[in-house]
């Protein structure tokens, strides 16, 4: 019976599915006419633009690499960039390619090729891994400009058209450190903790120098308003992993860790930190959403500011630096909103102020008088002199790999 | 009597002509194109004829395009022409991952230590022969096991997968550059040793020999040769094989030696002829995705190049139609997932006819 039944119920389907096939094809070719009508009119319409207004805005073409689409935090800060900046210069979205969801490797070489191809004028390629590709296909077209966020490699690679761009990340991380660091001292002062407790937990992605010197950054801005607090790091081996960024940040909670910062792109973190009742600082997103309890502020980054620069640099036929880098003073960097009911009394103030001294010169985040190196202060070289480290000044990918006093990896 | 007969019945088909199983597959992707179309219109507000004008476009609009679509399509190819003799014997090869990985991981590490020793026709030789080895005995250690103790092959040959991914993980801690990145980037990229050479200008020709032969060598393997009938024995019953004299270990064995083999050669040409680096996602999924394509094949090589095709071209498509219509590319494997459900759905009607009552026709 069981068989009949289901031999009747495919003879279903099948007339049904016939049926919507006579029907849905006639209405696709209507639709079909239709919008080729439209897209010839629209083409037109470019056209007559197109000589109407001869600037250099409406002929270039963009092409972008992503690791990630809109649902992953680090690819969705680079598309609303992007997006922010072609709005500024006047370019509209037809003349963006964006390609999603391309991994790191020859599938990106294939992207980038594609992209020139497509008479893109200057291409970005977003993720690590992809630079090495990227570049392999710079080598074939000369007249296009090739840009790769949080690479180390177009100094060295003999091409003009090849150039890495990041920001001085590490100086929101030195502020949102500060912000983390009132709070501390908050609980200090009201004897929740004592002194020898104040030791923050890090969920790190890989021991690697961007990730390095972004802990780095948070320990010492927590350490300019807290003398006495220490950090533990834990790697998760990942960029993104939400439950090994959660299972990490619990691990760092139960060694006796108060406050969490991470350098990792998911919520996993604040999450376990809103479940443990513990107070943490996010990345790339406000995290106020998965954790409103514990979560007092995110560093971040706003894109925007560079692919603004580096698309009139094409436009005004200008050449694009090397290697770009820089921070509060441009706005490239910043943190979101602090979350207002739960943050220190005094923190917009210690915020304003250590943001103005970022902004002006006057404070550098490695100053080496601040920290030191198994009990030595750095000694001078290429990158320490006049009393701090130049990090991402040399060449924009982060360098500072030391793992300095008061900070302990695991 | 006759009330009690059914509205329509299944009778199984005694013969197939040829034409009438091409017809029957035609109309599955026929009719499945259509069910993908009212998915497109109803989710996504698009013009279906775009969409898929789009994946074409995608897939093979233009020269470069058409060569990456062929490159994938003979990775894939070659994946499940190796797990076809596996599979026909009706042993559970879930492991091509793993197998691939280390294959790719025996040609990267002759590509950085024996790079600079070799000439590049040499090393390519050492690598072919590396390659197949390390595939080889990735897929030897769970024959072994299922025929000496009778281990579950399926599960066995899964978790080789996992050990094969440590494995490339802990290679890559000596390999990383720069150290701490966890990328090992393009493998010789200025001396270009280990990497296929160029044949009349395409970086990809040698990738498509390479396929050819073998996909046309396993053919004949697996149909003509004396080895080829005791595979197909052994998969239809292993006792049968045991009466008629076969050693059935010894088959296992041997079939799972030149399976793994060939998917460490897929190894090899994705990493020497394509991607010129390695990591834990270098097999990317494929050996998994081969297993379709060899039983929806039957395990016939010719068949599976119009399979892996079909499903390289989806695949090369998706990425045009995420960035032309802003659809990610879960939209792209939905509608893969249409395509193969009508195609593997259809084989019910190739097997069997259904029987309308005989009274209905004649009202």
């Amino acid at each position: 019976m069981k068989k009949k039944l289901l031999a009747v119920l495919l003879c279903v389907a099948m007339t049904a599915s016939l049926a919507a096939c006579g029907s849905s094809s006639s209405s696709d070719s209507s639709s079909d006419t239709t919008t080729e009508e439209t897209s010839e009119d629209t083409e037109e319409a470019a056209e007559e633009t197109e000589t109407a207004d001869s600037s250099a805005a409406s002929d270039i073409k963009i092409g972008v690499i992503y690791i990630g689409d809109k649902n992953e935090g680090y690819s969705a800060s680079h598309i609303n960039g992007v997006a922010a900046a072609a709005e500024a210069l006047g370019i509209s979205s037809d003349q963006i390619i964006e390609k999603t969801n391309i991994p790191e490797d020859e599938t990106c070489y294939d992207a980038a090729v594609d992209l020139a191809e497509q008479g893109c004028d200057i291409i970005f390629a977003t993720s690590f891994g992809h630079e090495d590709y990227l570049f392999q296909a710079a080598t074939e077209y000369p007249d296009i400009e090739f840009c790769h966020a949080t690479g180390y490699q177009a100094a060295s690679y003999g091409l003009d058209n090849v150039h890495n761009y990041f920001d001085y990340i590490f100086e929101a991380r030195y502020v949102s450190g500060v912000v983390a660091g009132m709070k501390i001292q908050e609980m200090i002062d009201n004897g929740e903790i004592t002194e020898d407790e104040a030791k923050i937990g890090y969920v790190g992605a890989y021991p690697y120098a961007e990730v390095v010197s972004g802990f780095t950054a948070f320990y010492l801005g927590a350490k300019s308003i807290v003398d006495s607090i220490t950090m533990e790091v834990k790697y998760t081996n990942s960029w993104a992993d939400i439950s090994l960024e959660n299972e990490t940040a619990q691990a760092l909670i139960a060694d006796g860790c108060i406050m969490i910062g991470q350098h990792a792109d998911t919520t996993g973190a604040p999450s376990a930190c809103e479940d443990a009742g513990v107070y943490c600082v996010g990345y790339n997103i406000d995290m106020t959403s998965v954790a409103p309890s514990v979560a007092l502020t995110s560093s971040t980054n706003n894109w925007e500011v560079y692919y603004e620069y580096a698309i009139s640099c094409v436009l005004n036929g200008e050449s694009i630096v090397t290697d770009w880098a820089e921070g509060y003073s441009s706005g490239v960097v910043l943190i979101t909103d602090l979350n207002e009911d739960i943050v220190a009394e005094g923190t917009q103030e210690a915020v304003d102020a250590a943001e103005a001294a970022l902004k002006d010169g006057s404070l550098h985040v490695f100053d080496i008088s601040t920290f030191t190196v198994d009990g030595e202060t750095l000694a001078d070289d290429d990158y320490v002199y006049d009393g701090y480290y130049h990090e991402s000044e040399l060449a924009s990918a982060p360098s500072f790999s030391y793992i300095i006093d008061g900070i302990t990896e695991k | 009597m006759n009330h009690k007969e059914p509205f329509v019945r299944m009778k199984k088909r005694s013969t197939v002509s040829l034409k009438q199983a091409v017809l029957v597959r035609l109309i599955a992707v026929l009719l499945s194109l259509v069910v993908c179309a009212v998915f497109i219109v109803i989710v996504t507000q698009q013009n279906p004829i775009q969409v898929y004008a789009g994946i074409i476009d995608g897939a093979v609009g233009t020269g470069r395009r058409a060569w990456v679509t062929i490159r994938e399509t003979v990775v894939l190819l070659l994946i499940a022409v190796g797990l076809a003799p596996a599979f026909k014997m009706r042993f559970w090869n879930i492991g091509a991952e793993g197998q691939v990985l280390m294959g790719g991981l025996a040609s990267a590490a002759l590509m950085i230590y024996l790079g600079d020793l070799l000439p590049n026709f040499v090393l390519l030789i050492v690598i072919f022969v590396a390659s197949m080895l390390a595939g080889l005995i990735w897929g030897y250690i769970p024959a072994f096991f299922k025929a000496r103790y009778n281990t579950n092959e399926t599960l066995f040959t899964l978790m080789m997968n996992y050990v094969a991914m440590q494995v490339v993980t802990f290679r890559i801690v000596f390999w990383e550059n720069p150290a701490g990145s966890n990328t090992v980037g393009i493998i010789n990229a200025a001396s270009q040793k280990g990497w296929f050479p160029t044949i009349a200008g395409n970086s990809y020709v040698l990738n498509v020999i390479i396929v050819l032969v073998f996909t046309v060598l396993m053919y004949y393997y697996m149909a003509y040769s004396k080895q080829g009938y005791e595979i197909a024995v052994v998969g239809e019953s292993q006792n049968t094989a045991r009466y008629a004299g076969i050693n059935v270990k010894r088959v296992i064995k041997r079939t799972m030696m030149i399976s793994g083999a060939i998917c460490g050669l897929a190894g090899m040409v994705i990493v020497c002829g394509a991607g010129h680096t390695i990591s834990t996602s270098t097999a990317n999924g494929r050996g998994f995705t081969a297993i379709i394509v060899a039983w929806m094949a039957k395990f016939n090589p010719f068949f599976m190049i119009l399979i892996s095709a079909l499903l390289v071209f989806m695949q090369q498509g998706a990425i045009q139609i995420a960035t032309q219509f802003g659809l990610n590319k879960n939209a792209s494997d939905i509608i893969t997932g249409i395509i193969l459900f009508f195609l593997i759905g259809c084989e019910f009607f190739i097997n069997y006819e259904l029987e309308f009552r005989k009274k209905q026709k004649e009202a």
